[in-house]
């Protein structure tokens, strides 16, 4: 199973170092914090205390006297007349006429240290009038809750919808009342799961410099330098192509880092200043606050079965708040609920809704994990119920090619059926439990994005490649471009070197999101490769005076097709390339497209947990992940999202929550208090790669990055009741909670 | 608020600096003497990212002000390899793919090497437990303790 197995390839599927290791273990490699630049100046941000408020009067005075103070924004320095996401991203880079939640930006100092910033903030007197505000998205989708943004819903929401909802969803096909009327079992639920962070280690950090003549240029930790660029320009209304975004090495972003939240301070404060860099660095309070933390999600589900396990009919109503803005991943919620499973009466109903909370933001897989606790769990309860083994039922009703997604699109090759025949036949199912003990499955989906892609990639006058990609590498997508261009052009990994490059380098590309970088640069590298083939395989011919169709490109050299081609030694990549002056010049092989053929990865996870009855707390003993990658360029880092993916799985699942006061601010602002796992916390987390090659893909691959993060809530929820037969329907399962619910069913 | 001289000795090095009193002394080694590879992820001494050794004591060095590390000795990241050669911590590191986004590494390695000095042959709960105080939001920590664990087997075997 495991992709070494693979012969066809001489790389592909190898494990060597990856090429920025070293950098990255010396403590060499420079991430948004780690730069400065002559005359550089420091930024702090003033945050508002309240989770909404009108913004009476703020006086910056005091903290422009102050010696070593060059520049105090507010958004007076704004400019005006933005529209759509242009504001939002705006307004939550710099909070306007109110206040919308704890931690939202009201103005920003750049001075000459970064302690002289720190008390210039302390000095601007801000005058607000609290209003009342609203957190949760059960009381913020009321009639009467308070208005968090008149005019802020769409063309999708009905008259008569309560003020804070923004986006309303219904989509599904057949007649699931009919349906349910067919099953043998109905079952309804209400899940409810709160707002975690992606909790990245390094916090936002970037570095602006932007002249009066509208030219500037940003070093800036990002999954997406360009869709830095993008935003940037937009909140402060500077031409795109005049800023030049530099991506630094990425200390995590699990998508927290594809959009905005300080940056645009920095250039603006530079501007202020004279064109002087400032360097903005965030705290683990402000990144908690006030970058983007998941929705949180009120979810009701209902799901017909029949006696044998078949689904007859489901119906998904989802209601999750992303904030103080429209965003809230429940679409992707409710196209990925169901995804696993064929059905042919299905129904979703969605509501976007607005809370006194910080923007949301993308968070691995966005959406999927709250949709798969709600499903996973109740077709969990039901398969108990119904005396049906879960990974039997979930056989049963597996979707395939050919099959038309719970969302609507046709299935192209998907590995399902593969994966969970794969967790089927692993060791670990048949390991005795013991007491308090319990055994949880679930299935997870995500999709592969694809997105503007461009890559460059370039022979060296020794026959070496370069690789220009404008996807930041995570976690190791270096190695595995590499890998592929290896292959590709028959030259050692080694040979190869893969460069994150700055917007001016390339043409637009998409972040490093949606489970993309290996799939779309790595497909954009493979045909790029292909052109400077075709291109070297031309020169030999040119040389050895036949046509450029009879030679062909074999082990990193060029060789006549065949006998009746001519007889000509075959000329290396070396040989080629060191003569390119006096052949043609340059050779490279450039690709830009949004590429065609994605391939969604399914996943199956399954985990044992003992709950001590005494204290609720639940140990994780024993952690599988199954998934399909597609083919796994580089199974090291293939299994490293598996095992990334599951524990943040586990730590939404049992530990993780942003918690509020009745007050409306933000309780868990550092780590001790939002306390995610750590080592101690966790098994060593067993993973099975299963390959069904992506047809879309040169090499088979499919986006592997996210899924892993969706099947451990409801597994694990699924394992606590087979542990204690408590049910919980509310994450997180912390202690308490678990206690309750033993406490509850009179254990 | 008036700065104050320091002189202490960092990866060996004598080196001099102007602290603020109220800098930390991870401000410092970043700030003042530019050395970036300790890292700063929460402030609060809670993901030790900032990890380094202070006269051999392990500690987070967003939790010391920089004025205390007069007259003593600190040892960062960027003092673990020998010249070119990595310590097998670092070596172990690359070869376990234990790092995805790699901003934990240093911090980590640093804590790993003074658990080894501590105790050569750990167990794996002692290896999970020595390193809770390290955050890892990237691998789940399974590729970390195989490459602690590894590197404290060929150790042992040098000493051998």
């Amino acid at each position: 199973m495991a992709k070494d197995e693979f012969k066809e390839f001489k790389l592909v599927g190898t494990r060597p170092d990856r090429p920025d290791g070293l950098d990255k273990v010396t403590g060499r490699a420079r991430y948004g914090a780690d730069i400065s630049a002559p005359g550089m100046l420091w930024a702090a941000v003033l945050r508002s205390p309240h989770a909404h408020a009108r913004i009476v009067k703020i006086d910056t005075s005091k903290a422009e006297a102050l010696t070593g103070v060059k520049a105090v924004i507010t958004r007076a320095d704004f400019p005006t007349g933005l529209t759509g996401e242009d504001w939002n991203l705006q307004e939550n880079t710099m909070a306007g006429e109110r206040a919308l939640y704890d931690g939202h930006a009201v103005a920003a100092v750049a001075a000459t240290s970064k302690l002289r910033a720190e008390e210039a903030v302390r000095l601007i007197e801000v005058e607000y009038e609290v209003l009342p505000h609203v957190i949760d998205v059960d009381d913020a989708i009321k009639p009467d809750a308070p208005v968090i943004r008149e005019g802020a819903a769409d063309a999708t929401v009905p008259e008569g919808m309560p003020p804070n909802v923004v986006r309303y969803m219904e989509f599904g096909r057949g007649d699931v009342e009919a349906g349910f009327a067919e099953a043998d079992l109905v079952m309804e639920k209400t899940y409810k799961t709160e707002a975690t962070h992606q909790g990245y280690i390094e916090p936002h950090a970037c570095m602006g410099q932007l002249g009066a003549d509208g030219k500037g240029e940003m070093w800036v930790c990002t999954q997406g330098q360009w869709f830095i660029r993008k935003m940037c320009t937009a909140v402060l209304g500077l031409e795109t192509a005049q800023l030049r975004v530099t991506p630094s090495e990425i200390g995590g972003g699990f998508g927290g880092k594809t959009t905005i939240f300080m940056e645009p301070l920095s250039l603006a404060l530079s501007k202020k200043a004279g064109g002087k860099p400032v360097k903005l660095v965030m705290s683990r309070s402000d990144v908690l606050r006030a970058t983007g933390p998941t929705a949180s999600a009120s979810m009701d589900v209902k799901i017909g079965m029949k006696k044998d396990g078949t689904i007859t009919g489901a119906r998904a109503e989802f209601r999750m708040q992303g904030g103080a803005f429209p965003g809230s991943p429940v679409d992707m919620a409710l196209y990925c609920a169901f995804a696993p499973y064929k059905l042919t009466n299905v129904e979703h109903v969605g509501y976007d809704v607005l809370a006194n909370r910080p923007k949301c933001a993308a968070y691995r897989a966005p959406g999927s994990p709250m949709g798969a606790f709600a499903v996973e769990s109740l077709l969990d309860e039901m398969c108990r119920e119904l005396d049906v083994d879960p990974l039997d039922m979930r056989l049963k009703n597996a979707v395939r090619e050919g099959d038309t997604a719970s969302y609507g699109p046709k299935y192209g090759s998907i590995g399902l059926v593969e994966t969970l025949e794969a967790t089927k036949a692993h060791p670990n199912l048949s390991i005795p439990l013991g007491p308090n003990q319990g055994r949880g499955i679930a299935a997870g989906y995500w999709f592969n994005h694809n997105g503007e892609t461009s890559v460059s990639m370039a022979i060296s006058e020794d026959g070496t490649a370069q690789v220009s990609v404008g996807t930041p590498d995570i976690g190791g997508s270096r190695a595995s471009i590499a890998l592929m261009t290896a292959e590709t052009l028959g030259i050692p990994y080694e040979d190869v070197r893969v460069n994150v490059v700055e917007t001016g380098a390339l043409g637009v590309n998409e972040p490093t999101h949606g489970s993309r970088a290996t799939f779309a640069s790595g497909k954009a590298a493979v045909i790029a490769a292909g052109h400077a083939i075709t291109e070297m395989c031309k020169r030999a011919a040119n040389e050895w005076g036949i046509d450029p169709e009879a030679v062909e490109w074999v082990d990193g050299a060029a060789q006549p097709a065949g006998d009746n081609a001519g007889k000509f030694p075959p000329m290396s990549i070396a040989e080629i390339a060191g003569k390119m002056g006096s052949t043609g010049g340059p050779i490279s092989g450039h690709h830009e497209s949004v590429p065609e053929g994605v391939g969604a990865s399914f996943g199956c996870h399954v985990v044992d947990v003992e709950v001590d009855p005494e204290t609720g707390r639940t140990t994780i003993l024993r952690y599988l992940v199954v998934q399909d990658a597609g083919r796994a360029i580089h199974p090291a880092y293939v299994e490293g999202q598996y095992q990334g993916g599951a524990a943040q799985g586990i730590g939404w699942a049992l530990n993780e929550a942003y918690i509020y006061g009745d007050d409306g601010r933000l309780q868990n602002t550092v780590f001790l208090d939002y306390r995610v796992p750590v080592a101690s916390d966790l098994p060593m987390i067993d993973t099975v790669i299963v390959e069904v090659p992506n047809p879309g893909h040169p090499y088979g691959v499919r986006g592997v990055g996210e899924t892993g993060i969706t099947p451990p809530l409801p597994a694990i929820a699924n394992a606590i009741q087979e542990a204690t037969g408590a049910r919980l329907c509310e994450l997180p399962m912390s202690p308490p909670k678990v206690l309750a619910a033993i406490k509850a069913k009179g254990g | 608020m008036s700065k104050v001289h320091v002189t202490t000795s960092v990866n060996g090095d004598e080196v001099e600096f102007l602290a603020d009193p109220r800098e930390t002394l991870l401000d410092c080694l970043r700030d003042h003497i530019g050395l970036t590879g300790s890292k700063e992820g929460c402030g609060t001494g809670d993901c030790g990212a900032c990890s380094v050794t202070l006269d051999g004591t392990l500690v987070c060095s967003c939790l010391v002000l920089g004025v205390e590390a007069d007259g003593k000795r600190v040892e960062t990241i960027e003092g673990m390899a020998d010249g070119a050669e990595l310590h097998p911590l670092q070596r172990k590191f690359i070869e376990h793919a234990a790092l995805q986004c790699g901003f934990c590494t240093p911090g980590i390695l640093v804590a790993a090497k003074k658990l080894l000095e501590t105790n050569p042959n750990p167990t794996e709960e002692e290896v999970r437990y020595w390193l809770a105080g390290n955050l890892c939001r990237c691998t789940g920590y399974d590729k970390i303790i195989r490459a602690v664990m590894d590197a404290a087997a060929e150790l042992r075997q040098e000493a051998a």
